[in-house]
């Protein structure tokens, strides 16, 4: 993707994270990496946003939370998972109370690896989103049914 | 009596990354009663111990949290270190010190930061973030990571710093110090910060004795206590080191004894620096812990102890850590009844919430 055309909107979640990968969520929206510059901007409300940030893996207590913010957004919308624990559990895989990565709950679209997650490759995966988002906006633009979830990193 | 409204707060709300749910009972736009309730990101990872050998535990425990994992991981070390009758070397211990110290100064500018867009001055925040990225620099240029170090081991540490970067940490902080001084300026003096902190949350030293606050909660109101200075840690009394306390007790006091602390810790780190002597960073580990144990450490947010229960196998039969922000919650809960709710967020940010630390 050579430009970005729209100013995608972002929302963050923390799944049950241990702050590593939160803190380096907020640090891209701050002016060393300031993805602000792209159009990128943390907004608290669900139906307001493009993007969810998932951070940390899930547990019973949080898996409604998440997916009730998930059904909010509206369509086209993308799931990026930030970290080894969004994205399989991680370092609490085994922790009796994780029931696993964030597509436990939702449908994820792109994967970032890392523990914690590096600034750059959280903006690498946002950027590897839009172009889902995009394709997901032609569909939703042509009345065909988006399906969820299938891209994978 | 006013009709009461329960507003509830979380769990995805504006004031913190993590997931948090307070009920807040309002009788018009005061709040009589918060009524916290957690558990959104408990893990269990405590549990871990009987899947983990203990010198595996290192890396569970320092991801209880990412901002002071630092001081996590150190305060297993001291834990096992302790109920192993393990002598660490000195520059060990020393290196222990710098970045422990660091980690306070990147955790106080980050909750600077958090506090300044909690009242709205969304420039501020910016700048303070600006600034903690130095230390993370800092950070990643001796530890590799920016946020989850895995230096420290049982027995010492995993790797060394030479004089040269050692040096540059020293330039680099000391470039630091002026920028800090002119946004502690905007926080201490500025008038429209004042009238948001000042007054707002006043917690008197009684009460935050009666409730067991700690860290810089119980320092804001002028409770001289610190397990840097309680613990006697040599080090610590070599350097001099002496609690920051305000009286106030108010946010705006809790605030002044954060920004006082970011410029002791650096001046800490630097006189460690030029004291630190050669040698090695670990020691040959044997056998396994048999006893129990319990260390403290002084995290950014206050006392945070580290159980451990040993029975001379691989596995340990226990590990407890408990947290600061559980301290301190009490603390919270007695300055939201009787706060106006556009102060919530405020009062919620001045002890500094942890809530990764909490649940675990
Ligand atoms: S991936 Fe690592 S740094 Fe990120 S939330 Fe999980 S444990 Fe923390």
């Amino acid at each position: 993707m050579a430009y970005v055309t729209k100013s995608p909107w972002v929302i963050h979640y923390d799944g049950s994270s241990c702050n590593g990968c939160d803190i380096e969520v907020l640090a891209c929206l701050t002016p060393m990496y300031d993805v602000e510059r792209f159009g990128i901007i943390n907004s608290g409300n669900p139906k307001h946003a493009d993007v969810l940030l998932i951070t940390g893996s899930v547990n019973e207590q949080n898996k409604p939370v998440v997916q009730q913010i998930y059904d909010e957004m509206l369509q086209p919308k993308v799931v990026v998972a930030i970290g080894a624990c969004a994205c399989t559990g991680g370092v609490f895989r085994e922790c009796y109370n994780i029931i696993g990565g964030a597509d436990q709950a939702i449908p994820v679209d792109v994967y970032v690896p890392g523990c914690a997650a590096r600034p750059e490759s959280i903006i690498d995966g946002v950027v590897k989103g839009l172009a889902v988002l995009a394709e997901k906006r032609e569909k939703v633009a042509k009345g065909e049914t988006v399906t969820e979830g299938e891209q994978a990193e | 009596m006013a009709k009461r409204t329960v507003i509830p707060f979380g769990p995805q709300h504006p004031v913190l990354p993590e997931p948090v749910h307070l009920d807040l009972v309002l009788e018009d736009e005061t709040v009589v009663e918060a009524i916290p309730s957690i558990g959104y990101i408990h893990r269990g990872l405590e549990k871990l111990v009987e899947k983990r050998e203990w010198p595996e535990m290192v890396s569970v425990i320092e991801r209880i949290c990412g901002i002071c994992s630092f001081g996590h991981g150190m305060g297993y070390c001291l834990s096992i270190e302790g109920n192993m009758g393990i002598q660490i070397p000195e520059r060990a211990e020393y290196l222990r010190l710098i970045w422990h110290e660091l980690g306070r100064v990147h955790s106080h500018l980050l909750w600077l930061g958090l506090l300044a867009d909690s009242f709205g001055f969304e420039s501020l925040y910016m700048h303070t973030w600006k600034l903690r990225e130095t230390v993370l620099d800092l950070f990643e240029r001796t530890t590799g990571g920016r946020v989850i170090f895995s230096v420290c081991k049982v027995g010492g540490l995993r790797r060394d710093v030479d004089a040269d970067t050692l040096a540059l940490m020293e330039r680099k902080l000391t470039e630091l110090v002026p920028e800090i001084e002119e946004l502690a300026k905007v926080f201490i003096e500025d008038s429209s910060v004042g009238s948001r902190l000042k007054g707002v949350g006043v917690l008197t030293a009684e009460e935050a004795a009666a409730l067991g606050a700690v860290g810089p909660v119980a320092r804001g109101s002028g409770l001289r206590m610190d397990v840097r200075l309680e613990e006697k840690d040599r080090l610590y009394v070599d350097l001099g080191f002496e609690p920051c306390v305000e009286t106030a007790g108010d946010s705006h006091a809790r605030c002044v004894v954060r920004i006082r602390e970011l410029f002791q810790s650096i001046e800490l780190i630097k006189a460690a620096i030029q004291r630190i002597p050669d040698g090695e960073v670990s020691v040959p580990v044997k056998g396994n812990p048999e006893r129990e144990y319990i260390a403290r450490v002084e995290q950014p947010r206050g006392e945070a102890y580290y159980y451990s229960k040993g029975a001379g196998e691989k596995f340990l039969k226990r590990i407890r850590v408990r947290t600061p922000t559980n301290a301190n919650i009490p603390a919270m809960v007695k300055t939201l009844a009787g706060a106006q709710l556009a102060d919530v967020p405020i009062l919620i940010l001045t002890i500094d919430p942890c809530i990764s630390c909490t649940e675990r």
